[in-house]
């Protein structure tokens, strides 16, 4: 086996994080271990104010740990400053919101150009990945649609073409059905396990609901700042 | 990276036209006043120098009297003689032509229209030295002012009042107790700040003495008209004349000059002096006002921001840096002012050339000022827009994307 492969994609030992100082210190992550592997599905779950948002955050590089190590593909994050933080997301992170997130009176095409723009990929390159990316989840035909001119599912679907785009290797998804019915959420988890299983892109997903967590091989459940259990399917 | 920062600012600003062009119209309108002031400015100094010049160049004009204006004091003081002006062209080096001036006014009359008008007898020389042309006809010449010749040449004003339409040229006016013949119609001059050249009669100074006023004395001359070579200093030449007169008037040296010299190139350049100190100081309202467009930019920018804070952090999230972010909107300041600038530029190019013909200055582009306005203006945009983008690039993502 090659070194890659050994090296976990996700390896966290003793994580907190803190928020805030002195008395009015909150510490939303208690110290947390946790080891994902390249091409995982993992659910994280928990009730609300358990430190599950706050873990993908810290997880998708959008905020810095207190303490305890985070190394991603090897890389201590933890000692990244702001920039390299963002460097790290534009190429090799995606992420998905509840709230979608695409820019108003933007086309879908647009949007999905969007992380390739920041990339510097020509306007050819950009052009093509987007049409690329749109198609694979289904809206080759909504290329030119406003979001206010599509339906949430599709919203979604295009904020899944906008993180793949830059085939990034893990894809961070914050309640992708949140806002969602259930049949479309039933697509959209389709969407995303046929990426996790056809592409190898690594997927963790937050989620309260029992259901769209079935979708996972492994489901994480975190309470009160810890894991409290970590179950593989089998 | 600029040309990233660019497009992807460009994108912004296409997406929200409105908001753009209330963005930029401070500055639009700033740039727009400070050309329109400066170039409508410069025209009217121009026009001013170039009336003045038409009193002619390098012309002198002697005349009697303490001064010229308000305190001029000439009562009780003597005129000139016409040997006056003849020693003054024998004896002065540097000087072109010397014409003395004889001014009365008559009433002048031909068929049922009459005027009072100034009437002016003088030399052919006082033709070239005061640059009028002629629109038809003939100027009067020597053999007419030995003879004393009843012929006179009018202005474009006399022409109006008394001929209208008709061809004055060859007609027979009355003027005072005389008839005259029309021999030539003067060009028009226009106005010059100082009354209206055109509204006059011009004939040999024999003539006038002849037979319009009878000669009274020998200090019959009201002012004596001098042009001075090209390229002589004037103010040595003033130096020479003033000496002279004082010598030909007998004045000691206790006394003052009792005769005053009027250049007509200092005045033309003081009127243009000031003139140009007017158009300096609208230029500066007008970049005051430049300046409150730029308070105007920094103020749509910074809601902008607040209004946009999901936006930026979608950008964050995706992998922008806060440089990227900063420059983005710096960019799009920038953008939208020099957008500005350039369409006050187009606006103050209509405006200079409407208002330059409506108040008939002449109207010359002038790039300079075109080139600082724009530059003031993308300067205004990096000064105004730089807090505004700052303010973007330090949020948090986190934060930025929960933004309601």
């Amino acid at each position: 086996m090659s070194e890659r492969a050994k090296t976990p994609l996700i390896e966290l030992h003793g994580l907190t994080k803190t928020y805030g100082a002195g008395d009015a210190a909150f510490q939303a992550l208690k110290g947390i271990d946790l080891t994902i592997q390249q091409g995982e599905f993992v659910a994280i779950m928990g009730p609300s104010g358990s430190g599950k948002s706050t873990l993908m955050n810290v997880l998708g590089c959008l905020d810095a740990p207190t303490t305890g190590s985070y190394r991603y593909q090897g890389i201590a994050v933890g000692s990244l400053d702001t920039d390299q933080r963002s460097l790290l997301r534009r190429y090799a992170l995606g992420f998905v919101f509840q709230g979608f997130n695409l820019l108003a009176r933007t086309s879908s095409l647009e949007n999905v150009e969007l992380p390739l723009l920041y990339r510097g990929d020509s306007r050819k390159e950009r052009h093509r990945k987007a049409v690329a990316a749109l198609t694979s989840v289904g809206l080759a035909t909504k290329l030119d649609s406003r979001p206010s001119e599509l339906s949430g599912g599709q919203q979604q679907r295009v904020a899944i073409a906008r993180a793949i785009v830059t085939e990034p290797g893990t894809l961070f998804a914050d309640e992708p059905t949140g806002n969602l019915d259930s049949v479309t959420t039933r697509d959209i988890m389709e969407l995303l396990t046929r990426l996790n299983q056809d592409r190898g892109i690594t997927v963790l997903m937050v989620t309260h609901d029992d259901h769209v967590a079935a979708t996972a091989r492994r489901t994480v459940l975190i309470k009160d700042g810890l894991i409290e259990s970590d179950l593989v399917r089998t | 990276m600029i040309w990233n920062a660019f497009s992807i600012a460009l994108r912004e600003i296409g997406r929200n036209l409105t908001r753009a062009f209330l963005t930029v119209l401070g500055i639009f309108i700033g740039v727009a006043a400070i050309i329109t002031m400066v170039t409508l400015g410069q025209g009217a100094t121009l026009a001013v120098k170039a009336q003045i010049s038409n009193l002619g160049n390098n012309l002198l004009t002697l005349r009697p009297g303490t001064g010229f204006g308000s305190r001029a004091a000439s009562a009780g003081v003597p005129s000139f003689t016409q040997k006056d002006a003849e020693t003054i062209g024998e004896q002065i080096s540097g000087i072109a032509a010397v014409a003395p001036v004889r001014t009365a006014s008559q009433s002048t009359i031909y068929l049922d229209n009459a005027r009072a008008c100034a009437v002016t007898g003088t030399t052919p020389v006082y033709f070239g030295i005061n640059k009028w042309r002629l629109a038809e006809g003939r100027f009067f010449n020597d053999a007419d002012l030995r003879s004393g010749a009843a012929v006179c040449v009018i202005g474009d004003t006399v022409r109006k009042e008394l001929f209208g339409g008709e061809d004055p040229v060859g007609a027979r006016i009355r003027i005072g107790r005389a008839s005259c013949e029309v021999i030539g119609l003067l060009a028009a001059k226009g106005q010059a700040g100082m009354g209206d050249q055109d509204d006059t009669i011009i004939m040999p100074l024999s003539t006038l003495r002849r037979r319009l006023i009878g000669k009274t004395s020998s200090h019959d001359i009201n002012q004596i008209s001098i042009s001075a070579q090209d390229g002589m200093d004037s103010n040595a030449l003033i130096n020479d004349i003033t000496s002279l007169m004082r010598q030909r008037r007998g004045l000691g040296d206790n006394q003052d000059d009792n005769f005053n010299i009027f250049d007509t190139r200092q005045i033309a350049e003081t009127l243009g002096a000031t003139t140009q100190l007017m158009t300096m100081l609208l230029a500066a309202v007008a970049a005051v006002s430049l300046l409150v467009g730029g308070i105007g930019i920094m103020n749509i920018m910074l809601v902008s921001v607040t209004e946009r804070t999901r936006e930026i952090g979608i950008r964050l999230a995706i992998g922008a840096t806060a440089r990227e972010v900063l420059l983005q909107f710096l960019v799009e300041a920038v953008t939208l002012s020099g957008v500005g600038g350039i369409l006050g530029i187009v606006l103050a190019f209509g405006l200079c050339a409407g208002l330059a013909h409506l108040i008939q200055v002449p109207f010359n582009f002038n790039l300079r000022i075109n080139l600082i306005a724009f530059h003031f203006a993308a300067a205004v945009g990096v000064v105004f827009g730089y807090t505004p983008a700052r303010r973007a690039a330090r949020l948090d993502p986190i934060d930025a994307l929960r933004h309601e």
